[in-house]
């Protein structure tokens, strides 16, 4: 992307605004719906002002049930329209986990391709915010594991702006991640561009040779405090997308560096980790000079937020995972 | 078996136009005027679906279909709402809407080929407004309330091009979280939609009593909809009441609740047993509330139909359901990679790259074969 004089300063719930509001306004058919989204503007302000400037025909505040948000959605798909729904919190998706998983993902395919569903779920996830339980969760593997979804995780301000952007336009349905604990963190967006990255390429965020360090959401930020942090050079790749998934940037990086950390804040075990050691496995295995190692949560349900500094993969744990890789 | 009202309070009343001997009655909600071809007309219907719905039995006996889930008894409540609609409506089916499926020019064999793991619905929702069937039950209805705010910002409703959803559901479905979520959301939002709960008295093994200590359709009350009892078996009963939600819905006036009063006749599919769990005596009796022999008695009685007609309506079934037969066993199987196709709109790099693989691994038979 270019700098143009549009470029701002936005934090990246700001630019998750802008982008909806772009969206808005390039596409009638575009609606944002949730709980609170509207005369509140969400409880993390990221639909501020949107009911305002569009109206409570396209900014809709819904009753309390998320499974109601996602299926009227897929009805409203059905007729035309292109839904971007807000889930308040990750824990709170589960009730609408038969909508998105039997419904959703799996309508095109029983259709015989006659049917789309142009249906965005925005999902606040992860912890660091010091919240009570359902409110920190990063249930990404859930929805990875179900084909006919497009999974997507924004990581900074830039991105956000552009992948919403993305998303709204995709035929196809996306389940797209929001990193809470970075919605006030700023970054540079260039508001008047129009041409983006693939919305399902990934990028190296970080160039480095000794080390390949794999990450998405709210932990890329701090992949790349630990590769400024340590003396060792770390390529931190920022995944973006989740399904699918761009295994050659993966590849490219780990048949130079022979080494490879993931980290996530979702438990280790059967977490979207695991499906990436074991392709970087069957593709890079001569290359490999250790096993790609997993840095991120328990196989504990999400610990109270006093806690959740020893849970979340911290700078620490990272490079601590980066040593015992060197060392193998 | 029946549902009282809460403590002993009477049994509501049931909106009949036809009664099971075959009398007309007049209710003064409920004006119906239907000419005789009419009358003929959903009588053929009614025929010829309960025909089409005994071949898919048949078939599924003979291993044809992995599964049917009968329609037999609910005809009445499916042709009479059925022939309700209009062009701008849209129908959300649950996966036994089979006479529906006919009021809507859906082909049969399209609703055999899923039961025959052909494909898992083959037909155009947009084409015949006839929504794919949903096999989990009670999704469907937040569909069907989504289509109806999607109708409302539209702008068409009260405009000549007015339309509204319909849902179907059975009374097992009433349980369901969703429907409960459609019916608020359709409420709070004044969505045009027909809730249309086929009450057939069983979910699969599990009574009335297991759902509900009320009357399904006073449920609507509580979030603030109409609700009413039609009888189920009464065709014309079910064409008026579903004719005046329908109406009005597309005015602007909201949902309605429609409870269906009726009986599952046979299994709840193929693969139930009844007789573990109901007694043939209720049967019996709600065999002589059938919805075809209280129209026949009808059109007899009064001179609308003669014996040439019946036999006439018996052999078009019959013609119905051997061509059915024939195109159902002429279906040709899926090609193997045909699994891979609609799954995304756009291309997924992950998904080509294990349909690339499958298929050489698949052509590597033909080549060690040829």
């Amino acid at each position: 992307m270019t700098e143009t004089p549009a470029t701002e300063t936005l934090t990246l719930a700001k630019a998750l605004n802008e982008g909806m509001r772009k969206a808005m306004e390039k596409d009638p058919k575009v609606l944002v719906m949730g709980e609170d989204v509207g005369r509140l503007g969400g409880v993390f302000r990221v639909t501020d002002g949107l009911q305002k400037d569009f109206g409570e025909e396209r900014v809709i505040d819904t009753p309390l049930a998320e499974s109601g948000i996602v299926g009227t959605a897929i009805g409203l798909a059905l007729r035309g329209y292109r839904p971007v729904c807000e889930i308040q919190f990750d824990g709170f998706v589960f009730p609408a986990a038969d909508q998105i998983i039997t419904q959703l993902a799996k309508m095109r395919m029983r259709s015989l391709g006659k049917l789309e569903l142009p249906v965005v779920v925005r999902i606040p996830c992860g912890g660091g915010i010091g919240a009570v339980e359902h409110h920190s969760e990063s249930p990404e593997a859930y929805f990875t594991h179900t084909a006919g979804l497009r999974v997507v995780a924004c990581s900074n301000p830039a991105d956000a702006y552009a992948m919403i952007q993305q998303s709204i336009a995709s035929p196809d349905p996306v389940i797209f991640f929001e990193p809470k604990r970075r919605y006030w963190e700023k970054g540079p967006v260039d508001t008047g561009a129009e041409d983006f990255a693939p919305l399902h390429a990934a990028r190296v965020v970080n160039p480095g040779e000794d080390v390949t360090v794999l990450a998405y959401g709210p932990a890329v930020k701090t992949c790349l405090e630990a590769a400024a942090a340590d003396d060792r050079s770390l390529e931190v790749i920022d995944l973006r997308s989740l399904n699918p998934l761009d295994m050659d940037t993966v590849v490219r990086s780990v048949e130079r560096t022979g080494r490879c950390v993931v980290v996530h804040e979702a438990p280790v075990f059967n977490g979207y980790g695991a499906e990436l050691a074991a392709r970087i496995t069957e593709r890079c295995f001569y290359r490999l000079e250790a096993p790609v190692l997993r840095v991120g949560g328990f196989s504990t349900p999400y610990p109270p937020s006093r806690l959740e500094d020893h849970y979340l993969p911290d700078l620490d744990r990272i490079l601590d995972a980066v040593d015992r890789t060197l060392a193998w | 078996m029946t549902i009282d009202s809460v403590r002993g309070a009477p049994e509501p009343e049931l909106v009949q136009l036809l009664t099971p001997e075959g009398e007309r009655v007049e209710h003064p909600d409920y004006p119906l005027d239907v000419t005789a071809e009419e009358l003929r007309a959903l009588y053929r219907d009614l025929v010829v679906v309960r025909r089409i719905d005994l071949e898919a039995v048949a078939l599924t006996r003979q291993g044809e279909l992995g599964i049917w889930a009968s329609l037999l008894g609910q005809e009445a409540a499916q042709i009479g709402s059925g022939r309700a609609l209009g062009e701008h409506d849209m129908v959300f089916p649950t996966y036994r809407e089979h006479g529906v499926a006919w009021c809507r020019q859906v082909e049969p064999l399209n609703l055999l080929g899923l039961f025959r793991g052909v494909n898992h619905g083959g037909w155009d929702p947009a084409e015949h407004g006839f929504h794919l069937y949903t096999i989990v039950i009670g999704s469907q209805t937040l569909h069907a309330t989504g289509y109806a705010m999607g109708m409302q910002r539209d702008g068409v409703l009260g405009t000549d091009r007015a339309g509204a959803t319909i849902a179907y559901f059975g009374d097992g479905a009433t349980s369901q979280g969703d429907v409960n979520e459609a019916f608020v959301f359709a409420s709070v939002f004044n969505a045009p939609i027909v809730f249309f709960c086929q009450n057939n008295q069983w979910a699969i093994s599990e009574p009335l009593e297991r759902q509900t200590r009320i009357p399904l359709y006073k449920r609507a009350q509580g979030y603030g909809f109409p609700g009413v009892r039609v009888d189920g078996n009464d065709v014309l009963a079910c064409l008026a009441v579903t004719r005046k939600a329908l109406k009005d819905a597309r005015e602007g006036q909201g949902p309605t609740l429609v409870e269906a009063f009726t009986y599952r006749m046979g299994a709840h599919t193929t693969t139930d047993d009844p007789t573990r769990y109901r007694l043939k005596a209720e049967e019996e009796s709600w065999k002589l509330k059938d919805p075809i022999e209280r129209v026949k008695a009808y059109l007899v009685r009064n001179q609308l139909a003669d014996t040439s007609f019946l036999d006439e309506v018996d052999a078009e079934a019959k013609q119905v359901a051997t061509a059915l037969r024939k195109a159902c066993l002429d279906l040709p199987d899926p090609r193997p990679l045909a699994m891979f196709e609609h799954v995304y709109a756009e291309p997924h790099p992950l998904m080509t790259e294990e349909q690339e693989r499958f298929a050489a691994y698949l052509a590597s038979f033909e080549e060690a074969s040829a």
